[in-house]
C-alpha cells in the first residue's frame, strides 16, 4: 500500500484539469458543496479563483457544528451551570454563541467543560467520574453518529448510569432534498459529501439525480479529487446527463457502511429537527429510541428547548441555505470573526465565514 | 467535523486496533468494520474506524489522474 497524498495533489494533473475548467463556454452554472470540509478545502486551496466566471460553487449547510440551533446551545450552557454535571464535547462547539453565553466562557467561570476527541472517551470518563452525570453534546451527521450510537450502547452494556447525550444529530437527505427543491435557489448539481456517503452509500444521492432531476458526484477531500468532480459533474450537466457519479469509489461504496447504520438505528430513530437557518425539516434529525432513552439528558434533566431568534443582523441562516455570501453580511469581519463570533458559520474552521475569512472566497 | 484521516492498522486486540496516523500510534474503536486486517489503511473518524481503503479502486483512480497527465483532457 502506497500514500496516496502525492497523486492526489500532483500539481501537472491539477493545471490540465484547470486549464480543461477554464475552456468551459456554457450557460451559468450554479454548483452545491453540502460538506463543511469541501468548503474548507475549497477556500484553503484557493480553487474557486481556478474556475471560469461561469462556474459559481456555494456552500450549503454542511457543517453540523453551523447548523446546531442557538436554543441548544442555550441548553448546554445551562447545564453547565450545574456542578454535578460534566459537559463533554467536540472542540468547535466550544465558541458557538447562545443568546446568553458559551461552553468557554463558562469553563473560564470554572464549569466543568471538557474537550475530548471521542464520544468514546466521555463514556470513559463517566466511568472514571461515578459521582458525577457525563453529558456529551451529541451533534453531527451520519459520519459521526454512528460513533455516538457506539458510545451510548458501550454504556448501556457495561452498566455505565451516569453517562447521557444531548441530543441534535442531523441527517443529510431531508435537508438535500429541501434544498433540491428549493425553486430560489436553482441548483444545477451537487458535490456530495465523501464521508456521510461512506456511512449511508449512494442510493439516496441517485434519488436526487433520477427522481428529483439533479445531477451529482459524490467527491474526496484532496484538491484533485475536488477539482476532477467539479470538472465530471459539468461535462455531465453539459452532455445532459442527469446521473450521479461517485468519484470516491476507494471509500464509498453503493451500500455504505451497513453496520455502522445498523448501530445507528439500533440507538436512534428519525425525528424532527430544527437546523439553524433552515428551520424545522421533518424527519432530519435523529433522537434515542425508547430502549435507550435513560442516556438521555433532555429526559434526565426535564430540558425543553425554546424555540430563540437568531442574532440580530446574522445572515448566518441565509449563508447556510446558500442564498447570500459572507460578504454580503454587514456583520462579516466587522463585528464579525473568529475571535468574536456572532453566528455559527464564523466559528467552526468548517464554517463558511470561517473559511471565507480566513482564506479569501 | 466529519473530518475522516486514513490511517494503518498496525495492531488488533479485540474490538479495538493500534493505528499509525502520520507518524503517531493511536488506539481506536474498529467496532463498526467486519474484517479489518492488520496492514489494511482505514479512515479514523472520532476515534472509530468507519471505513477500510479500497486499495483497488484507490489505484483506479489514480490512473485517471495518470492518464490525464499523459494525454491531456478535453
Amino acid at each position: 500500500m502506497r500514500n496516496y497524498i502525492d497523486e492526489f495533489r500532483d500539481s501537472e494533473v491539477i493545471s490540465k484539469i484547470v486549464q480543461s475548467l477554464q475552456g468551459y463556454s456554457g450557460p451559468r452554472l450554479k454548483i452545491m458543496e453540502v460538506c463543511g470540509t469541501h468548503t474548507m478545502a475549497i477556500s484553503r486551496y484557493g480553487l474557486r479563483s481556478l474556475l471560469p466566471p461561469q462556474i459559481e460553487l456555494i456552500s450549503g449547510p454542511g457543517c453540523p457544528v453551523c447548523v446546531t440551533s442557538t436554543s441548544y446551545i442555550d441548553s448546554a450552557t445551562e447545564l453547565a451551570d450545574n456542578k454535578n454535571v460534566i459537559i463533554t464535547t467536540f472542540g468547535d462547539m466550544m465558541r458557538i454563541p447562545g443568546n446568553n453565553s458559551t461552553l468557554i466562557h463558562k469553563k473560564a467561570q470554572g464549569s466543568n467543560v471538557q474537550m475530548v476527541y471521542s464520544p468514546l472517551n466521555a463514556v470513559e470518563l463517566a466511568r472514571e467520574n461515578p459521582d458525577k452525570e457525563v453529558v456529551f453534546l451529541s451533534v453531527g451527521f451520519e459520519t459521526t453518529t454512528p460513533v455516538i450510537a457506539l458510545s451510548v450502547s458501550k454504556a448501556k452494556s457495561e452498566g455505565i448510569k451516569n453517562y447521557s447525550v444531548l441530543t441534535a444529530n442531523k441527517t443529510m437527505p431531508e435537508a438535500i432534498k429541501t434544498l433540491a427543491g428549493d425553486k430560489e435557489l436553482l441548483i444545477d448539481g451537487f458535490l456530495y459529501p465523501g464521508h456521510v456517503s461512506a456511512i449511508i452509500g449512494t442510493d439516496f444521492f441517485n434519488y436526487v439525480a433520477y427522481n428529483m432531476q439533479k445531477p451529482g458526484v459524490v467527491a474526496g477531500f484532496e484538491p484533485l479529487d475536488i477539482l476532477y468532480s467539479i470538472k465530471v459533474l459539468i461535462d455531465n450537466i453539459t452532455n445532459g446527463k442527469i446521473i450521479l457519479e461517485n468519484m470516491y469509489s476507494r471509500i464509498v461504496s453503493k451500500e455504505g457502511n451497513v453496520k455502522a447504520q445498523q448501530k445507528m438505528y439500533e440507538v436512534f430513530e428519525p425525528v424532527d429537527s430544527v437546523w439553524r437557518g433552515m428551520g424545522m425539516i421533518p424527519k432530519s434529525g435523529l433522537g434515542l429510541v425508547k430502549n435507550y432513552e435513560m442516556f438521555d439528558t433532555a429526559k434526565k434533566f426535564d430540558i425543553k428547548q425554546k424555540d430563540t431568534p437568531e442574532p440580530k443582523g446574522c445572515l448566518c441562516g441565509e449563508v447556510l441555505k446558500g442564498k447570500k455570501r459572507p460578504l454580503d453580511c454587514k456583520l462579516f469581519k466587522k463585528r464579525c470573526t473568529p475571535e468574536n463570533p456572532v453566528g455559527s458559520c464564523m466559528v467552526s474552521s468548517e464554517g463558511t465565514c470561517a473559511a471565507y475569512y480566513k482564506y479569501g472566497g | 467535523m466529519c473530518l475522516g484521516l486514513p490511517a494503518k492498522v498496525v495492531s488488533i486486540d479485540g474490538n479495538s486496533g493500534n493505528v499509525e496516523m502520520m507518524g503517531v500510534t493511536n488506539k481506536v474503536s474498529i467496532e463498526l468494520l467486519d474484517d479489518v486486517q492488520v496492514g489494511d489503511y482505514v479512515l479514523v473518524h472520532a476515534g472509530c474506524a468507519i471505513q477500510v481503503l479500497d486499495e483497488e479502486e484507490a489505484l483506479r483512480t489514480i490512473d485517471i489522474f495518470n492518464e490525464i497527465k499523459e494525454l491531456g483532457i478535453k
